[in-house]
């Protein structure tokens, strides 16, 4: 290695050539050099800032062997319809080597509501499976051995009831809860800053989390409790830094509430996984993975104390962005996604989704879906690049923007801490409003064309009509999903509903575990919408604060 | 002489359709034709309306507490307008008006009816016509009307001659009570509001907010009361409610409800008048160019803009006299 | 003074995104116009009378849900119901071909579909409402 003198002298001379003002920005801002050097990673400590593989702060991968060992999971997010269309979609997907189950539900459903609620009309198994009790997730897993596939369940306001659905599934399948994997998102953060499914006020909402936390601790050991979720804040058109900050702020918001709800931070930390958005600027995105496990390593094992190796682990699962996807020329949404994807296996994600290429247009067929899989197993088998672990640490680049994302996120931080903290923050509209701002800033960039978007505002095709064929979901399943419910309620043992509801009614005024009135509730058939009311008669609703 | 339209405006709107009730309030709002005409056919069914005024800074709940005190006021079947003005951007002349956001439980309550305004250059959290506004849904026949003023650290004195009742709304986070009488808020408020009081420092707020009240000079003999309250939960609302009752119960007994409403149409009349003179000045050609010559003047030194003041007003009088 | 163009941009039904609502009111704002946003989760029924007291030129619908076919028509009815059927409807969102081609059937303005620039919205409004500002 040459002396460091030396090789400022040099950069000095090669300066000279350079242009000036030569230097891009990142997607999200962050002004970059033309060149990186030993100089900007001359703070790195190789011991103190990567480690090994396995090792903390577990900056270049969760696992010693990463994808040597095992390869991530495939999992393809979906859902529409009733149950049984997305049972056989399910089942597709498994038979065409998917490696685990990720549900999408409809609004109503993530909303809280059941399929003939007033307000459900029209969106019933629009933009996912509508699930209204456990029957419909009875329908929806049958033939699939809950003992055998790990499911994932996109839900957060009404998550307790969901996941009560399953575990109630699986008990009708003869599988005991304790050896059950998967994850529910269970994020209700992010819902106020981003998604917008949001039921309970904060405070509730907190609590019925470290109930769950503490549910299963005790029975559901194998469970993904909370899917702390960047994804969403990305798809509201945040930066990379503002994902990566309000997600692992979010993160340590609910370890906070679990300790204070005394609960030992060992007992849940390691259940708790996150959930992000791999967006275009491929270099950005790698660094923003890196980023995020040094952080948390470092929070979970300074700040919290934790002492299992395993709560310091950032675990994450991967989308790829589907606000990057065009309308025009669709399948150029395929190249995108696979730099996406590619960005994720770069960045050591555990498991990951890639879009297929009409989601622009509407829920994907099945042929769109099958090339999307085959992006992944393209990833994993065709391009060597699972050979390597970490294979971008030490570039001086992606190191240097590795520290940049880690040093933005500690000023959102600041800010956040400065507010009195994320709830706070997100009563006072914070994150939203920073979101926002992204966001019009990223529009503003394009109609200015300061950002090509191929297809859109560039190379685009005069006259484009859209040549694919698309999934069109028949007005039909909103009827038959009624007269199912209506079924339901008919031949349901009533009273027994009606006392589980005020059970559970009792247990939300209280300070007990609301999870097992709510078992028993689920177990009755009482619905996803009962439920939810019968919660929110005691919580309340939250409403949203002002934007502008 | 009424256009048509507008007449026929008018005949719905007496016979309680909201359509024209919203398309009257853009009438005086945009000060198109047949505004005053407008305006002085309703001018026999205002009066009525109990008008609040809901004021403070950003952010310390102003559209929830709102919300609220409308739910009350159904509650005890009382119909409910409601003016919410938002800024206008000064670069472009747009605005989002967002106040709603806060009030969904109202909209399709047929006793409440929600206005959001821009405040087009309106001073002191005002929209330029929001007692216009107020006056149309007085006329409607709205028993209550609350206005919600754009949420300013700077608060003139326009509120206090729009409404009868001023709120002054504060939070503990607010600031320390020199701060609020240096804003004017100690001077505007004949209620003052201490909201989100489940936070830490209320108490403590109410208490400054009292002794701060003690200096203030006291011209009608009302004390202003200090309720403390938490919107999103709806507490103290009530207590709210009362006290403005009471506020306005006393600006009845005390004769200063029709003294109030006295300096209110002087202030009307001197204004309109005023308005009309600027117009008719400004839109005189000759004027303008007159105008034009005397800038030029004041440029190239020759003269200031005192002595062109003087200058121009001469020759507006001047040439009135020749119009006359 | 020539009356300003009053907007209200309506998120409707149970479907929580609202990036674009958010980005195109901001947009609009910034056009000059007055643009009355409501928040999530409206019925037609609430859109509709916001749309009368606030006494709108237009109403901009963002549906990404898929329940444009019901939520739309629905609030044309309301608002012709109310006296209030002369009020534009628009809206954007992801809006299939086939359905465009109904709902215009039914008098609805111009539906905006993914990668539209705020400018061709402001256009479209301006076209329409030549004699405001």
């Amino acid at each position: 290695m040459p002396e460091p003198e030396e090789i400022g002298r040099r950069r000095s001379e090669w300066e000279k050539k350079v242009a000036k003002g030569m230097g891009a920005e990142t997607m999200s801002g962050v002004r970059l050099k033309l060149l990186y050097t030993p100089e900007e990673i001359s703070g790195l400590d190789y011991l103190r800032d990567l480690g090994f593989p396995g090792g903390y702060p577990f900056t270049r991968g969760v696992h010693p062997n990463m994808y040597q060992g095992r390869l991530w999971t495939m999992r393809q997010f979906a859902g529409f319809g009733t149950a049984k269309d997305t049972n056989a979609r399910y089942k597709f997907l498994l038979g065409h080597g998917e490696t685990g189950l990720s549900v999408a539900f409809d609004f109503p459903t993530l909303y809280g509501r059941d399929s003939d609620d007033e307000r459900a009309k029209g969106e019933v198994g629009k933009c996912g499976v509508a699930i209204s009790s456990l029957a419909d997730m009875e329908t929806l897993f049958h033939g699939i051995p809950l003992d055998k596939v790990s499911t994932s369940m996109t839900i957060n306001g009404p998550a307790a009831v969901v996941w009560a659905f399953y575990i109630a599934a699986s008990e009708k399948q003869g599988v005991a809860s304790e050896v059950l994997q998967g994850t529910i998102q269970n994020d209700i953060l992010k819902e106020y800053i981003a998604q917008k499914s949001w039921l309970f006020p904060p405070e509730p909402s907190m609590r019925v989390i470290t109930d769950i936390m503490a549910y299963a601790a005790e029975h559901v050991p194998k469970w993904n409790t909370i899917s702390i979720s960047g994804y969403h804040i990305r798809e509201a058109g945040s930066t990379a830094a503002q994902e990566l900050a309000f997600t692992l702020k979010d993160g340590l918001t609910y370890v906070e509430a679990g300790i204070k709800a005394g609960l030992d931070v060992d007992t849940f930390a390691p259940r708790l996984s996150y959930f992000f958005n791999s967006h275009l600027d491929f270099f950005e995105e790698v660094a923003k993975f890196r980023a995020a496990r040094r952080i948390w390593a470092r929070e979970m094992k300074e700040t919290f104390k934790a002492k299992d190796t395993k709560s310091w682990l950032l675990r994450f699962h991967t989308q790829t962005a589907g606000c990057s996807l065009t309308a025009q020329q669709p399948e150029n949404n395929i190249i995108r996604t696979a730099f996406q994807g590619l960005a994720a296996v770069m960045g050591g994600t555990q498991s990951l989704h890639t879009n297929s290429m009409d989601e622009t247009w509407a829920l994907p067929t099945e042929k769109a879906v099958l090339i999307a899989l085959r992006t992944q197993q393209l990833i994993a088998e065709e391009t060597g690049v699972t050979g390597v672990i970490d294979p971008l640490g030490g570039s001086y680049f992606v190191e240097a923007l590795t520290s940049e994302l880690e040093k933005q996120a500690y000023e959102y931080f600041e800010k956040i801490d400065a507010l009195g903290g994320m709830v706070k923050a997100i009563e006072h509209g914070f994150p939203q409003r920073e979101i926002a701002d992204a966001s019009y800033r990223f529009q503003k960039a394009i109609e200015q064309k300061r950002r090509t978007v191929v297809g859109v505002n560039k190379y685009t095709l005069e006259g484009e009509e859209l040549e694919i064929p698309l999934l069109k979901i028949d007005p039909e399943v909103e009827r038959e999903q009624c007269h199912r419910l209506a079924d339901l309620r008919r031949t349901r043992d009533n009273p027994k509903v009606k006392t589980a509801l005020e059970d559970l009614r009792q247990a939300c005024q209280g300070k007990d575990n609301v999870m097992y009135p709510l078992m028993d509730a689920v177990r009755a058939y009482a619905t996803l919408g009962e439920i939810c009311q019968a919660m929110k008669d005691v919580f309340g609703e939250y409403a949203e604060p002002p934007m502008f | 002489m009424l256009e048509s339209t507008t007449s026929r405006l008018l005949e719905e709107f007496r016979s309680g359709d909201r359509r024209a009730c919203g398309r009257l309030v853009s009438v005086v709002e945009n000060e198109g034709r047949g505004a005053a005409e407008v305006l002085s056919e309703l001018y026999p069914l205002t009066g009525r309306a109990f008008r609040v005024g809901i004021t403070g800074p950003p952010g310390v709940g102003k559209s929830t507490l709102v919300e609220k005190l409308a739910r009350l006021c159904r509650d005890q079947d009382r119909s409910v307008g409601i003016v919410a003005v938002d800024p206008t951007s000064p670069f472009s002349g747009g605005a989002i008006l967002g106040d709603r956001v806060r009030m969904p439980s109202l909209f399709t309550d047929p006793g409440v009816f929600i206005r959001s305004m821009a405040s087009r250059g309106g001073l002191g959290g005002l929209a330029m016509r929001t007692r216009e506004a107020c006056d149309v849904l007085d006329a409607f026949g709205y028993d209550f009307i609350i206005i919600e003023t754009v949420g300013v650290g700077q608060i003139e004195l326009d509120i206090a001659s729009t409404a009868h009742s001023t709120v002054v709304v504060l939070v503990p986070e607010s600031g320390d009570a020199i701060q609020m009488m240096k804003a004017g808020l100690m001077e505007i408020g004949e209620l003052f509001c201490v909201n989100k009081s489940d936070r830490q420092g209320a108490d403590r707020l109410a208490l400054a907010i009292e002794s701060m009240l003690g200096l203030r000079s006291s011209q009608d003999g009302w004390k202003p009361p200090v309720v403390k309250t938490v919107g999103t939960s709806g507490e103290g609302v009530d207590a709210l409610l009362a006290a403005l009752e009471r506020h306005r119960s006393y600006l009845v007994e005390s004769d200063l409800m029709s003294a109030r409403r006295k300096f209110r149409v002087r202030v009307e009349i001197k204004e309109l008048v005023e308005e009309k003179l600027k117009q008719k000045i400004w839109s005189r050609p000759e004027v303008d160019a007159r105008l034009a010559g005397l800038v030029d003047e004041v440029m190239s030194e020759s003269s200031t803009p005192y002595r062109a003041a003087a200058a121009l007003l001469e020759f507006i009088r001047a040439d009135s006299r020749e119009e006359v | 003074m020539a009356r300003k163009l009053r907007i209200l941009m309506a998120k409707p039904g149970l479907d929580g995104h609202d990036r674009g609502v958010k980005v195109v009111a901001r947009g609009l704002r910034d056009a000059g116009f007055e643009v009355i946003y409501t928040g999530l989760h409206q019925t037609p029924e609430m859109i509709a009378e916001t749309a009368i007291q606030e006494d709108v030129d237009a109403v901009g619908m963002s549906i990404l849900s898929g329940a444009h076919m019901v939520l739309i028509p629905e609030t044309m009815r309301l608002l012709k119901e109310k006296g209030a059927g002369d009020i534009l409807m628009f809206g954007g969102g992801i809006i299939p071909e086939e359905d465009k081609k109904e709902l215009y059937k039914m008098g609805c303005g111009k539906l905006f579909g993914p990668g539209t620039e705020i400018r061709e919205i402001v256009d479209f409004l301006k076209e329409k409402f030549p004699d405001r500002t």
